[in-house]
């Protein structure tokens, strides 16, 4: 009836590529490049289509308004390059789009903070840069400020905030934007799982009060709970678009999500900080093999590997999602011997657990692996669908189900001990 | 709901259209309008942040160029001929070295604006031209203090600013414009050349001995004043000095008005060259 809110037509992207080397050039560089080039040419050297690489290729889509749509695929996919692209932060290559009403992005929590000004001085400036009116900053001052839970620091420069409060002042200014058309990339990834849970209430809120959103992110519960429809990217290209459960449940069961092991080779790029860093995680048959696919009957070993500076003691959990993205349950080191045994040392941890088999149902699970310290709590290292794989029902009898090959209810399939009495026929009266 | 918060938005809903654009860009001022409080905040930012955790603060506007005076009285203050006689050198130098001083951190504020201001280039849009015009803008106050100093200094030396000192308002604009012509020329090639961060200090090195900040343009040879005056802060620096301590004559009106020309040019290709390349800042810088 009504014009969409995004219209999105044959929109691409390419960015050059193979100058890695002096990604700033250099005025000589351009200089000689001019008597080189011809020259290059000439012996055939120039390899244009190298480097170049696209990183949209002939995207189409439209968002109606008030529509909460998510945005996924692997990383590498062109995500952000969508979202920078309609947040009018680099132009396209070809293709058109058209917005219908004020636009606001997030592409990262704290836009626009610099570490000198005051809490209350970066309010200001970071909803400036964010598009908000210097009277609209002033009227909901207040509730950015109670939203963030930072009252007494508010005359303290940003640079004296933990990364945890700056990150929820951060947020808390940008929860109160109030675009038509809102693109937000990853950023409930940061701060800890309370304020991630506020922040995910504040944006179904926001949904919910007739705002278009698109919502760039690798969580797919997150996804699951807020978008009505998604779109899967995968290099450049649009996969499938359409409700969000079929989307999801398409990138989970292709190859480009998450695999059943996950190696961090360079330690600067693994999620951690000084004390902790993730090395290797991965989950397979207690039998041994590659657990990409694993039979319902049998044990399952989730392997955790993090390097420790030592100095605290750091715990490692694990939450289980099926396909729905309902988390089936979540569990901790903490409680183990093991545990409270390890030293004081800075090296090598490895923590395994045995989830037992014929208890998971069928079907597509992902691992959120997150390592912690405590007395403070402090979330180290976290990675969200860090790995999957995919739980198989063989129906030979030896499972829950038996030969039933129907339809089989239930988010989890344990093999619970049953009690099973005869009795004579006569006996009963 | 909904409609309080469209009452909340003063303009009107507008529709953004995305495409390629290619070749030579308009400058879209009505753009540039409504983005024209995030432009106040920058200077703010500026302004805020410039003197934190500094000893002198803002005597730092002062010290800088009333060090240079110094310096200038000291080894260029005894040549015969280099000022007119009549003016006592400080306040001829001084005179020169406050418009001066307004013009050269101008110049290299905007140069620096947009590869010191990356990140937000790559995280949120609004008019790229707001960075180098900013630059310019924090520096406003800086150069009232400084001014109030030479008016101080005047009246100590018993010189009494006459109705002439009004120029100092469009000499001022004057001198903005030449440093925003050099700077969006500059910010723009530096997110692409990194060379500009090298060449900058070193060009208003020499830019200041090309201007009659410590001597005269009496000095320079008749022959030479149409070249010399190609310089667009010779005119504006030999009109400051006119307009405050007084002088024979009128104003510099040949001058001014080479230095006008010469600016216009400078900035209108300036900006031309800033919409051109804009489009590439993020995915370059």
């Amino acid at each position: 009836m009504s014009e969409p809110a995004i219209r999105v037509e044959g929109l691409s992207k390419r960015y050059q590529i193979g100058r890695q080397r002096d990604p700033h050039g250099r005025l000589t560089e351009s200089l000689f490049g001019a008597f080189r080039r011809p020259i290059d040419m000439a012996r055939g050297r120039l390899r244009r289509t190298d480097d170049w690489i696209w990183a949209l290729r002939d995207v189409s889509f439209e968002v109606g308004v008030g529509d909460v749509v998510g945005v996924i695929g692997r990383n590498g996919s062109g995500k952000t390059t969508l979202l920078k692209v309609l947040s009018r932060i680099t132009e396209p290559t070809t293709g058109k789009a058209f917005l219908n009403g004020r636009v606001g992005s997030l592409l990262e929590v704290g836009t626009g903070f610099h570490p000198e000004l005051t809490g209350r001085e970066n309010v200001f400036m970071s909803g400036a840069v964010l598009g908000m009116r210097r009277n609209e900053i002033t009227r909901k001052f207040d509730e950015i400020v109670e939203f963030a839970g930072i009252g007494q620091f508010l005359d303290t420069p940003v640079k004296r905030y933990s990364t945890g409060m700056q990150v929820r002042l951060g947020f808390a200014v940008a929860a109160h934007l109030e675009p038509d058309i809102l693109f937000i990339d990853e950023v409930l990834a940061v701060g800890d799982a309370d304020f991630q849970k506020k922040c995910l209430g504040k944006m179904s809120e926001l949904g919910h009060g007739g705002r278009t959103i698109l919502f760039v992110s690798h969580s797919m519960p997150a996804v699951l709970r807020l978008c009505e429809q998604a779109i899967l990217l995968d290099h450049g290209h649009v996969v499938t678009a359409g409700p969000t459960p079929g989307v999801v449940r398409a990138y989970l069961e292709s190859d480009l999500g998450p695999t059943s092991e996950r190696r961090w080779d360079d330690s600067s790029m693994a999620p951690g900080d000084d004390e902790v860093r993730l090395r290797h995680i991965r989950v397979a048959p207690a039998s041994g093999g590659r657990g990409d696919e694993i039979d319902i009957t049998e044990p399952i070993d989730v392997e955790i590997e993090y390097w420790s500076a030592g100095n605290l003691r750091p715990a490692v959990n694990f939450h289980v999602y099926n396909g729905e993205g309902i988390c089936l349950f979540a569990v901790s080191d903490f409680s183990s011997k093991g545990w409270q045994n390890l030293p004081l040392r800075a090296g090598v941890i490895r923590s395994r657990c045995r989830i037992p088999g014929s208890f998971l149902a069928e079907g597509r699970m992902t691992i959120n692996v997150a390592v912690d310290t405590f007395n403070p709590y402090v979330g180290r290292a976290g990675e969200v669908d860090a790995i999957a794989f995919q739980v198989v029902d063989r129906t030979e009898g030896e499972g829950v189900r038996g030969v039933y090959t129907g339809e089989w209810p239930g988010v989890i399939r344990p093999m619970l001990d049953w009690t099973v009495d005869w009795f004579p026929a006569a006996g009963i009266t | 709901m909904i409609a309080q918060r469209r009452g909340a938005t003063s303009e009107p809903v507008a529709s953004i259209v995305i495409e390629p654009s290619s070749g030579w860009a308009a400058l879209n001022l009505r753009e540039l309008w409504a983005y024209r409080e995030l432009l106040y905040f920058f200077v703010w930012r500026d302004l805020k942040v410039r003197y934190k955790q500094t000893v002198f603060g803002v005597l730092w506007a002062v010290i800088q160029p009333f060090m240079l005076m110094v310096v200038f009285s000291l080894f260029l203050g005894r040549l015969s001929g280099i000022a007119p006689a009549g003016v006592p050198y400080p306040l001829f130098a001084f005179a020169g070295l406050v418009p001066w001083t307004l013009f050269a951190k101008s110049l290299s504020g905007s140069s620096d604006s947009l590869v010191g201001a990356s990140n937000l280039i790559q995280k949120v849009f609004f008019p790229r031209l707001l960075l180098p015009v900013s630059a310019l803008g924090s520096q406003l106050l800086d150069f009232v203090i400084a001014m109030a100093v030479l008016v101080l200094l005047m009246l100590y030396f018993g010189t009494v600013p006459s109705l002439a000192f009004l120029w100092v308002l469009p000499l001022t604009v004057l001198a903005l414009a030449v440093a925003l012509g050099a700077g969006v020329w500059l910010s723009a090639a530096n997110v692409r050349y990194r060379d500009v961060r090298y060449l900058v200090p070193f060009l208003v090195q020499i830019w200041l001995f090309a201007s009659p900040v410590a001597y005269s343009a009496d000095i320079v040879p008749p022959a030479w004043l149409g070249l010399y005056y190609l310089n667009p802060m010779a005119g504006v620096i030999e009109a400051y000095r006119w307009a405050m301590l007084g002088g024979a004559g009128g104003p510099p009106v040949g001058a001014l008005l080479a230095s006008t020309i010469v600016t216009a040019a400078v900035l209108l290709t300036g900006l031309a060259y800033f919409r051109r390349v804009e489009r590439t800042f993020a995915d370059v810088i």
